[in-house]
């Protein structure tokens, strides 16, 4: 039953969010529920029994849907990170007051909820019917709580991903009806279908810009620094810590699997779009002076190479994604907390009105430090190994894209140490001048995210032991093919 | 339990405890902690030396596995041989003294930064004391990083100087170009061997191609020229001498920059195979010793003056390891750790004395005043310039001598920059401590405390004794004592190698010419400089560009860092704004267009929508909690 209740917690405490009106209590209640969400999805981590993992409810009989949950590797990882990276949020946002604080709240549950069901389902209506849960909380909270340009830009996000839930909608419809017999909506019955080079083709395609779009994928990228730019950073957290792995995961869980030769198709097409994404955005990140978008564009650069190397299909590189879900959720949320942090004090995101912060916030600049050689895969830092693995399989895939994909390495190293730079070190600027150390609520969050950077940096092998499972199974069922 | 791990773990408690407690611990405790680890380890050091002298190399046992895919396995190993007992001596031996040093020069640092400071040195033994008892290719990279981060820390130590800041960034960045290198390497050898244990990758070379061995070998070396400084990424070493002094003589000089030549000397047969890979390393590591020496000659600032020379003396480690002198290389990286170490530590203890002044222009007679500073700079510089018997003389013969076997142009040319060191190194002695002060301050001038000259003391009678481990063949047979020592970390290429027997009467006269001719102009640039006077007018020609480093930074910034900029400027604000999300916006405002037909129908409530969303959350559980017999309804419905 842990499956079920790691989506029914978030979701009927989301509801109940809506009813309080008091921004204190919002929080309180929130809080509480994402820790009992935690607990359950540690729990999950170490449960090896099958009625824990699975659930299977009748939904919609008729037309071969069922309400069915389960927890793999790969799962269990993607749910542990939803359900740290919640609290995170919350505590490290916890001074700010947001309008309609009940509302806040409640989109918030109801959006990990969303995600919860999206990384547990295991039938195609209900995986469906979670990512659109998902995503509608997502566009609310963007256009209600966010900076000036909020409207059209969440119009744009909204617009791009409808469009690409749209297309899955008719990949899963157009599978449902290949499916023999009276027909299921089940995962297992699209991996035992045995479609036509040109059927996976089509259904490969249909899946796949729902996905690439949600990843996102160069060039289906550009609603995504918009959109974490205008959005209250808390909501950006959301989006970027967990939200973009739902691309990924899907990728892995239904595109992959499901469409072997068509994936054997376009591996190449996929590869070299997501080795130019990787460039491309590193690029844009050394030009940036706002930090959100600064840090969105490192993001598109590390979810590019994650992309590479799922297509690539070795399997030191989909360990490498598998860990690396985790860890670039983490180590992003950081980042995310401390522009949060110096955006509430300052009021300004630019690199050009800050500096100096060291000398004033000096807890803040070291766990900033940390957070930056994390998001340049220093080793021993979390992202470490999961870069290594999925390099290396993309070597083995062809080295010539590692090689350049590569590069990235030495790019994110100058916009990640010239942003620390601009921020925290020279002289203090006018603004920066009477500035207060950071909260200890900010504090805490991103001290607990540096022992899980570090930890993990040092000890990856219980991650890799973890989703070793789903790498096995997914490289198995592909090799029926 | 092995002993080993005692080594790293003291550095990294010394680290934690300091960096953690900064803010209540006094500065001498901050001190003792900080230096006391280093000791403890010097100390563990010695016995695992003693034990490898006894008993050879020590098994590796994995302490945990680290990554474990299914397709490889690399364990978190140390191995203690040889060749890292070594340097295991060299690291901890100078890092304490350098430490102890550090107690007295960064004494006027408030506690905070004191305590900061000794951390990040805690955590940069820590690193490269990884890398160097690594028993894989990837814990080497552990420390590789490692030793970056505490570069970088430590170059930008002065936080709120802009300029220091940049030479950092400049520094970690010019490593990773390098340590794309080695990470690719890594990648080839996972996907030949499988493997990139030491022991496993050396005992199945066989399985390796030609293309295979040249191509890792050319990787690695990238990995290492950025660590090591070697030309094309030699240019953030003398821009990190922003950082404090004692870090110079340690990270950027004694050890850290040498992570290169141990890589390199550990994969000895690799580039034993590899021919090409030799003769480039040679090449490189030859014209960065001239490039090195030429730019040093110019310099008025006394610690550039020592980085270029830093410079120079590592491409004459990579010259040796190029012609397979591979104790010859180790044997230079040990010397040069004793008389560069002295020499940046003396550097400081002038600095300290001319209250942060670093331009010999404004110096002159210091002798006078730091009698001890003096005489162990004199001993360091006669043992860099390479007099006999003083240290430098052995190690340097040991590579231009297998030079001068492999092709007599090497030999010549790096004579040539061997001179060149004598001449810059003593008109850097002269112009300091010779001659008349004339700078403004004569009356603060002082000898540093004891804690800086006692290792100054040290580390010149190093300089002076260090070579006698290895005397060369034609004084006396066998006395080689490094050679035998170090030989089952080379014996694979010793067996590969053709036996050079070098002439004893051609090596002798050689020996003697460039003894001769060091001397001399050891005496030119003695007179020129003791009665030193800085010219008025500025240098033309040659030396203008000798001045400016032969304008390879302007070169970069020209070639690669405006252009990656500007091309970036270029991507932000034409291609993503115009092209791509230009495409976009026009398929939305499109949208936009048709969606206002349809706008009667949404209220623009936010309220309404919420409302609408839960209540359909609701109804499709009540589907689900009675089991569909809603959508059975409805179907008997139509």
């Amino acid at each position: 039953m842990i499956a079920l209740f790691l989506i029914l917690i978030p979701l009927f405490a989301g509801l109940v969010a809506v009813f309080v009106n008091s921004g204190k209590g919002a929080k309180g209640w929130s809080l509480i529920a994402s820790f009992a969400t935690l607990a359950l999805a540690i729990l999950s981590v170490y449960s090896t029994n099958h009625n824990q993992l699975f659930f299977n409810g009748a939904w919609l009989p008729q037309m071969g849907s069922n309400f069915s949950l389960s927890l793999d590797g790969m799962s269990k990882m993607l749910a542990l990170l939803n359900a740290i990276a919640l609290p995170i949020i919350i505590i490290s946002t916890y001074r700010n007051d947001y309008k309609n604080p009940g509302r806040f709240y409640s989109l918030m549950l109801l959006m990990q909820a969303g995600m919860m069901g999206v990384f547990l389902a295991s039938d195609s209506l209900l995986f469906y019917f979670f990512w659109e849960l998902a995503l509608v909380p997502a566009y609310f909270l963007c256009s209600m709580w966010g900076g000036e340009r909020r409207i059209p830009v969440t119009f744009k996000f909204f617009v791009y991903t409808f469009l690409g839930s749209l297309l899955m909608l008719i990949g899963i419809l157009y599978l449902y009806f290949k499916t023999p017999g009276a027909h299921s909506f089940a995962l297992q019955a699209f991996y035992d279908l045995k479609l036509t080079q040109a059927e996976q083709n089509f259904g490969f395609w249909m899946f796949f810009i729902a996905f690439a779009i949600k990843m996102p994928i160069f060039p289906f990228h550009t609603w995504q620094p918009d959109t974490y730019e205008q959005s209250t950073t808390a909501v950006t957290m959301m989006l970027s810590a967990i939200m973009v792995k739902m691309g990924i995961y899907a990728v892995i869980r239904w595109c992959v699997p499901v469409f072997p030769l068509a994936v054997a198709k376009f591996d190449g097409l996929v590869v070299v779009l997501s080795v130019i994404g990787i460039i491309y955005a590193s690029l844009i990140a050394i030009r940036q002076d706002d930090m959100k978008r600064l840090i969105a564009y490192s993001s598109i650069a590390h979810i590019g190479l994650m992309s590479a190397a799922i297509f690539a299909g070795k399997e030191a590189g989909l360990q490498g994604v598998m860990i690396q879900m985790f860890n670039h959720g983490i180590v992003v949320l950081g980042l995310w907390i401390v522009a949060d942090a110096i955006e509430q004090q300052f009021g300004t995101r630019k690199f050009s009105q800050l500096g100096g912060l060291a000398q004033k916030a000096p807890d803040l600049a070291i766990l900033f430090v940390v957070m930056a050689f994390a998001n340049i895969s220093l080793p021993l830092t979390n992202s470490f190994v999961g870069e290594f693995l999925m390099l290396n399989g993309l070597f083995q895939y062809n080295w010539i894209a590692a090689a350049v994909a590569i590069v990235s390495i030495i790019l994110a190293a100058a916009y990640t140490l010239s942003m620390v730079q601009k921020i925290f070190y020279g002289q203090t600027s006018e603004l920066t001048m009477q500035a207060r150390d950071s909260a200890a609520s900010v504090n805490v969050a991103l001290a607990v995210l540096v022992v899980l950077i570090l930890f993990f940096g040092v000890y990856p092998q219980p991650m890799i032991e973890l989703t070793s499972d789903t790498v096995k199974t997914l490289l198995a069922q592909v090799k029926t093919f | 339990m092995n002993l080993v791990y005692l080594v790293p773990l003291f550095p990294l408690l010394g680290f934690l405890i300091n960096g953690l407690l900064r803010k209540s611990l006094s500065k001498s405790l901050i001190g003792i902690i900080g230096s006391g680890a280093i000791l403890a380890s010097f100390i563990v050091s010695i016995l695992l030396f003693l034990q490898v002298k006894e008993q050879g190399a020590l098994p590796v046992e994995p302490l945990f596995t680290f990554i474990n895919t299914g397709t490889f396995n690399i364990g978190f190993a140390f191995q203690v041989d040889q060749l890292s007992t070594i340097f295991l001596l060299i690291i901890t031996g100078v890092g304490f003294l350098i430490h102890v040093y550090s107690t007295a020069y960064m004494h006027d640092e408030e506690t905070k930064h004191f305590g900061r400071y000794f951390a990040y040195l805690n955590l940069f033994v820590f690193s490269m004391l990884l890398l160097v008892l690594g028993a894989n290719y990837l814990i080497m990279f552990l420390g590789w990083e490692g030793v970056g981060l505490c570069s970088y820390l430590l170059i930008g130590f002065w936080f709120k100087v802009d300029n220091y800041n940049v030479a950092a960034r400049k520094a970690f960045v010019m490593n990773r170009i390098g340590d794309v290198g080695f990470l690719l390497a890594m990648f080839w050898l996972l996907q030949k061997l499988g493997t990139l244990n030491y022991a496993d990758v050396f005992a199945n070379y066989k399985n390796l191609s030609g293309t295979d061995i040249t191509g890792i070998t050319l990787l690695l070396f990238l990995g290492a020229a950025g660590k090591s400084a070697q030309i094309p990424l030699y240019t953030w070493l003398p821009d990190a001498m922003a950082g404090p002094t004692p870090v110079s003589a340690l990270i950027h000089a004694a050890t850290m920059v040498t992570a290169g030549i141990y890589m390199i000397a550990r994969s000895n047969i690799l580039y034993t195979l590899a021919p090409l890979t030799e003769n480039v390393v040679a090449i490189i590591g030859l014209a960065t010793a001239i490039l090195g020496a030429t730019i040093a000659l110019k310099q008025n600032d006394i610690k550039k003056v020592l980085a270029y020379s830093t410079v120079s003396q590592l491409g004459y480690m990579f010259l040796g390891l190029g012609v397979g002198a591979y104790t010859g290389a180790v044997f230079h990286v040990m010397t040069h750790a004793f008389f560069k170490a002295c020499l940046f530590l003396g550097a400081g203890s002038v600095i300290h004395a001319m209250s942060g002044e670093q331009d010999m222009r404004y110096m002159g007679g210091l002798k006078k005043w730091m009698p001890i500073t003096n005489i162990t700079f004199l001993l360091s510089c006669l043992a860099i310039a390479g007099v006999p018997p003083l240290s430098g003389f052995f190690s340097k013969d040991e590579i231009l001598a297998a030079a001068d076997l492999h092709n007599p142009v090497l030999y010549w040319v790096g004579v040539a920059g061997a001179l060149m060191t004598a001449f810059y190194m003593f008109r850097l002695y002269a112009a300091t401590f010779l001659g008349k002060f004339r700078g403004t301050h004569e009356h603060h001038l002082h000898e540093s405390p004891a804690a800086m000259t006692i290792p100054l003391i040290v580390l010149a009678i190093l300089a002076v004794v260090g070579g006698f481990i290895g005397i060369p063949e034609v004084f006396a047979k066998d006395a080689h004592w490094l050679e035998h020592f170090l030989a089952p970390v080379f014996a694979q290429s010793k067996a590969l190698q053709p036996e050079h027997l070098g002439d004893a009467t051609h090596e002798l006269m050689l020996m003697g010419i460039v003894t001769v001719l060091s001397i001399v102009m050891i005496v030119w640039a003695w007179r020129k400089y003791s009665k030193y006077q800085p010219a008025a007018e500025e240098e033309t020609g040659l030396g203008k560009v000798l001045e400016n480093k032969w304008y390879v930074d302007e070169a970069y910034n020209a070639a690669v860092v405006k252009p990656v900029n500007s091309f970036g400027g270029f991507l932000k604000n034409v291609v993503e704004k115009s092209g791509i999300d230009g495409i976009v916006n026009g398929a939305g405002r499109f949208v936009q267009y048709s969606a206002r037909q349809l706008r009667l129908l949404q209220s623009g409530q936010v309220g309404s929508y919420l409302l609408f969303m839960v209540l359909s959350i609701v109804v499709l559980f009540l589907i689900f909690w009675n089991q569909g017999i809603i959508i059975a309804f409805i179907q008997k419905i139509f």
